[in-house]
C-alpha cells in the first residue's frame, strides 16, 4: 500500500514538474515551422544550419520539415494556406516566383518584415543577379535568397585529351563548342555533348547571356500581361544549331529536367551545360579529371556575355490569421542568421550552390576554397560579371513550370525531326501566351 | 409471442449503414462536388480570387487540339493495355491450370509483380529500358538500333504499355486461374471422349463458361488502364517525348497539381468521369448480354 501510495504522488509530483518547465519552455520559445523541398544528402545539410541557428540562441526553435520535392512543397503550402494553416517560412523553387508574389496577403515580403521587426537587414548585401531575381519591379526584396544556382558547363578533361584538344582550354563560343563535339565524336566519344533542364539551360539562361529578352515587359517584372518571345531569329537559329548538332550525333538530348545529370559523372557525355549545383555528384561518382567552364556564347550576337541568371530557392514568409507579432520576430532572428557571411559561405562550400552574398563570397575567397577546388568559381564568377539588365535579371512569368513544360515538349517534336525550329518556337509562343493569359485572368483583382 | 425476422427499430438499419454512408459521402459525393463547383470558376492558386466562368473551362479544354491528341492516346493505350494484359493472362493461366511440373511455382512468380507499386515497377523498366543506364536500352544501342524513348514517339507508347500492361497481368491471371479451376472437369472430359481436340474444348467449353470472369476483368482493366496506370507513365516519360504517353488521368495531375489550373483540371476530371460511367454503362448495357452466368 505504501508503495502504491509514494508511487502516484512521486508520479504526480513529476507530472507535475513536467508541466511546468514544459509550459516555462514553451513560453521562453517562439516555434518557427519551415517546410524545405531539399531531397538528401542536401536536405540534411540544410537541418543543419537550422541546427546552428537553435543552438546560437534560446529564444526561437526553427523546426525544418521536407515536404517532397519542389513543387510538392509548393502544393503543400498553397494547400496549408488554404486551410488557414500556412508555415511560417517555405522554401520555394524559382520558377514558383511569381505565383508567390501573386499570392498578395498569402506572403509577407521580406523588406517589409525585416523593417516591421528593425532587423538591420541590408538587401545590397545579396549578389546583384540573386537580389534582382527576389525583388519587386522597385527593387525591394520579396523573398530571402538561399540556396541559389546557376548554369555552367563542365567537361571531361581525359575526353579532350583524347580528342587532341586542349584540356585547359575548354571552348568558350558556341562555335568552338560544336568544333570540340565533332572532334570529340571522330575520337569515338558515343555522347560528346547534352544539357540538363532544356528550357532553363537553352532559352533562359542563353536568352541573360545575349541580353536577349525572353518575354516582353521585362521578362515579366513589368506586369502580368508579358507574352513569350523565344521566335525570334536569334533563338531559333540557336535551336536549329542543337537540332543540326543532334543530327551529326554531335549532342545528345537527354530527357526532361535534370534527366541528363548522369551522363556526366558516368562518363558518357563528355561536356555538360547543368546547374553549379551538380558538382557535388561530380566530385563523388565522376572516375576521369574535369573541370567546370563558363556558359558560351554567340559571338556574332553579343561582345562579351552578361551575367547568366539563377536558379535553386528562396525563402517566403507565409501569413496565416493566427499569426503574432512574436513569431514574425522569431522568423526575422532566422533570416539574419543565415544572411550572415560565414552562414553563407559555410553552405556554399559545403554544396555546390553559389554563395548568396558578396561578403560570402569574399569569405570564401580569403579561406583558400577556390585555390583549393579550381573551376567553383566558375558559377559566382559568371552572375557577377556585369550589372544585371532587365534581360538578366530573371523571369517573373506566372506558371512558368508549365511554360517550361511546353518548350520541353515542342523541343522534343523538333529533334524528332518532326516539326523545325521555327515551328518548335512558333508553337511553343503560341501556347506559352494561353498560360499566361490564363495566369492573367486568374490573378486579376 | 411470435418473434417477427423484420426489425422494428427504424433507427438500427441506418445507423448501421451510417459508416458506409459516410465514407461514400466524404470520399467520392464531396470530391466529386468540389470538381463540379471548381470546373465552372476560376481561381488562383492560393484561392484568394475566385470568379464564375460558366462553362469556359470546358470550351477552353474541349476547343484545345492537344486535348484531343490526349484522348487519342489514352484510348490508344487503354485498348492495348487492356487486350494485351487479358490475352497473356489468360494464356498464362491456361498453361498453368494444366498439369505440368512444378505449377505451384509459376503460379506464386506469375503473381508477384502485382505485389509491386506502380512506380516502383517503372523504376524496374527504366533500369532495363533506358538508353543510357539500362541494360536492354544499352544493348539496343550496341546493336545498332536506335533506342531513345525519350525522343522517339512509338517507343516510348509501346514501352509504357509494356510496362502497365504486365503490372495488371498478375491480377487477371489470380481471376482467370480461379475461374478455370471452377469448370467441371466433367464436362471437359465428356467432350475430350467425345472427340473434341484441346482448341476446340477450349473455345466451346472453356472460353464461354469464363465469361463471367472475362467480362469482370475487362471492366476493371479498363478502369486501371484509365485511372491508375498514372504512376507507371509519370516515372516513365512523364508523358513525353512531347505529348506522345500523356493520358487524361496524367493530364489532370499535370494541369492541376503542377500548372495549377484548377478550374481546367476540374473541367477535366468531370469529363473524365462522365467518360468512365458511359464506359461502364455500355459494358453493363451491351457486353454483359454475352455473358454466360451458370
Amino acid at each position: 500500500m505504501l508503495t502504491r501510495r509514494k508511487l502516484a504522488v512521486s508520479t504526480a509530483a513529476f507530472a507535475l514538474a513536467a508541466g511546468f518547465t514544459g509550459a516555462a519552455y514553451a513560453q521562453q520559445k517562439t516555434v518557427v515551422e519551415f517546410w524545405h523541398g531539399l531531397p538528401q544528402p542536401l536536405g540534411g545539410q540544410l537541418e543543419q544550419v537550422v541546427k546552428g541557428f537553435n543552438d546560437s540562441q534560446d529564444k526561437v526553435q526553427v523546426n525544418p520539415t521536407f515536404k517532397g520535392s519542389y513543387p510538392e512543397t509548393m502544393q503543400a503550402a498553397i494547400a496549408a494556406f488554404r486551410a488557414g494553416n500556412a508555415p511560417h517560412v517555405v522554401q520555394m523553387f524559382e520558377v514558383g516566383t511569381a505565383t508567390m508574389l501573386s499570392a498578395g496577403p498569402a506572403i509577407k515580403p521580406v523588406h517589409q518584415l525585416m523593417s516591421e521587426t528593425g532587423s538591420g537587414f541590408d538587401a545590397a548585401a545579396y549578389i546583384p543577379a540573386v537580389r534582382g531575381y527576389y525583388s519587386s519591379k522597385d527593387g525591394k526584396m520579396m523573398a530571402l535568397p538561399f540556396n541559389s544556382s546557376t548554369t555552367i558547363t563542365f567537361y571531361n578533361k581525359d575526353a579532350f585529351q583524347k580528342a587532341g584538344l586542349d584540356p585547359n582550354k575548354p571552348p568558350a563560343t558556341w562555335p568552338e563548342v560544336a568544333d570540340a563535339a565533332r572532334k570529340l565524336k571522330a575520337a569515338g566519344v558515343t555522347c560528346p555533348m547534352t544539357f540538363s533542364w532544356p528550357t532553363w539551360t537553352q532559352f533562359e539562361q542563353v536568352g541573360a547571356l545575349h541580353d536577349k529578352p525572353f518575354a516582353s515587359e521585362a521578362n515579366g517584372f513589368g506586369g502580368l500581361n508579358a507574352t513569350l518571345k523565344i521566335n525570334d531569329p536569334f533563338f531559333v537559329k540557336h535551336l536549329q544549331t542543337l537540332i543540326d548538332l543532334q543530327k551529326e550525333g554531335a549532342l545528345r538530348y537527354g530527357g526532361r529536367d535534370n534527366a541528363a545529370d548522369s551522363l556526366f559523372p558516368s562518363g558518357e557525355c563528355a561536356m555538360i551545360q547543368a546547374s553549379s549545383g551538380l558538382r557535388g555528384r561530380i566530385i563523388k561518382e565522376a572516375k576521369f579529371s574535369w573541370s567546370a567552364a563558363p556558359l558560351p556564347y554567340w559571338p556574332d550576337a553579343i561582345a562579351s556575355p552578361k551575367n547568366s541568371i539563377i536558379g535553386g530557392a528562396a525563402f517566403w514568409v507565409m501569413t496565416s490569421p493566427k499569426r503574432t507579432a512574436d513569431e514574425y520576430k522569431a522568423v526575422a532572428a532566422f533570416f539574419s542568421y543565415l544572411a550572415r557571411p560565414e552562414v553563407d559561405a559555410k553552405w556554399h562550400m559545403d554544396t555546390g550552390y553559389v554563395p548568396v552574398t558578396l561578403q560570402g563570397f569574399e569569405l570564401a575567397k580569403k579561406e583558400g576554397f577556390y585555390e583549393k577546388n579550381p573551376g567553383a568559381e566558375v558559377p559566382a564568377e559568371q552572375l557577377t560579371r556585369t550589372a544585371t539588365t532587365e534581360n538578366t535579371m530573371g523571369l517573373r512569368l506566372g506558371n512558368l513550370p508549365e511554360i517550361r513544360n511546353i518548350i520541353q515538349e515542342e523541343m522534343e517534336k523538333a529533334f524528332q525531326g518532326q516539326q523545325t525550329a521555327q515551328q518548335a518556337l512558333d508553337n511553343a509562343v503560341k501556347r506559352g501566351d494561353t498560360v499566361l493569359r490564363n495566369f492573367e485572368r486568374a490573378n486579376k483583382n | 409471442m411470435q418473434r417477427r425476422v423484420i426489425f422494428d427499430n427504424r433507427a438500427l438499419p441506418y445507423l448501421l449503414l451510417a459508416p458506409q454512408v459516410a465514407v461514400t459521402l466524404i470520399f467520392f459525393i464531396w470530391p466529386a462536388a468540389q470538381a463540379l463547383w471548381q470546373s465552372v470558376h476560376l481561381q488562383d492558386a492560393f484561392g484568394l480570387r475566385s470568379q464564375f466562368v460558366g462553362l469556359e473551362n470546358f470550351q477552353a479544354v474541349l476547343s484545345d487540339p492537344n486535348y484531343l491528341e490526349t484522348v487519342k492516346t489514352t484510348i490508344v493505350f487503354s485498348a492495348s493495355v487492356t487486350v494485351l494484359s487479358l490475352a497473356s493472362a489468360l494464356g498464362l493461366a491456361v498453361m498453368a491450370d494444366s498439369k505440368i511440373r512444378a505449377a505451384a511455382a509459376y503460379k506464386t512468380l506469375l503473381i508477384w509483380p502485382y505485389a509491386l507499386a506502380p512506380a516502383v515497377a517503372a523504376v524496374l523498366w527504366m533500369f532495363i529500358f533506358n538508353p543510357d543506364i539500362g541494360i536492354l536500352g544499352r544493348a539496343l544501342n550496341n546493336l545498332g538500333y536506335a533506342w531513345d524513348y525519350r525522343l522517339n514517339d512509338g517507343q516510348a507508347l509501346t514501352m509504357v504499355i509494356l510496362a502497365a500492361s504486365w503490372k495488371q497481368v498478375s491480377y487477371n491471371f489470380i481471376f482467370f486461374l480461379a475461374g478455370l479451376q471452377a469448370i467441371p472437369r466433367s464436362v471437359l472430359e465428356a467432350a475430350s471422349i467425345d472427340g473434341a481436340g484441346a482448341v476446340r474444348r477450349f473455345w466451346t467449353i472453356t472460353f464461354p463458361l469464363l465469361s463471367p470472369t472475362t467480362f469482370f476483368l475487362l471492366v476493371v482493366n479498363i478502369v486501371y488502364a484509365f485511372f491508375e496506370t498514372f504512376g507507371t507513365i509519370h516515372a516513365l516519360t512523364h508523358g513525353g517525348p512531347g505529348k506522345a504517353t500523356e493520358t487524361l488521368i496524367f493530364r489532370v495531375y499535370q494541369d492541376g497539381v503542377v500548372n495549377h489550373d484548377l478550374g481546367g483540371s476540374s473541367a477535366q476530371s468531370v469529363i473524365l468521369m462522365v467518360i468512365v460511367i458511359a464506359l461502364t454503362a455500355i459494358q453493363f448495357r451491351f457486353v454483359e448480354r454475352k455473358v454466360h452466368y451458370s
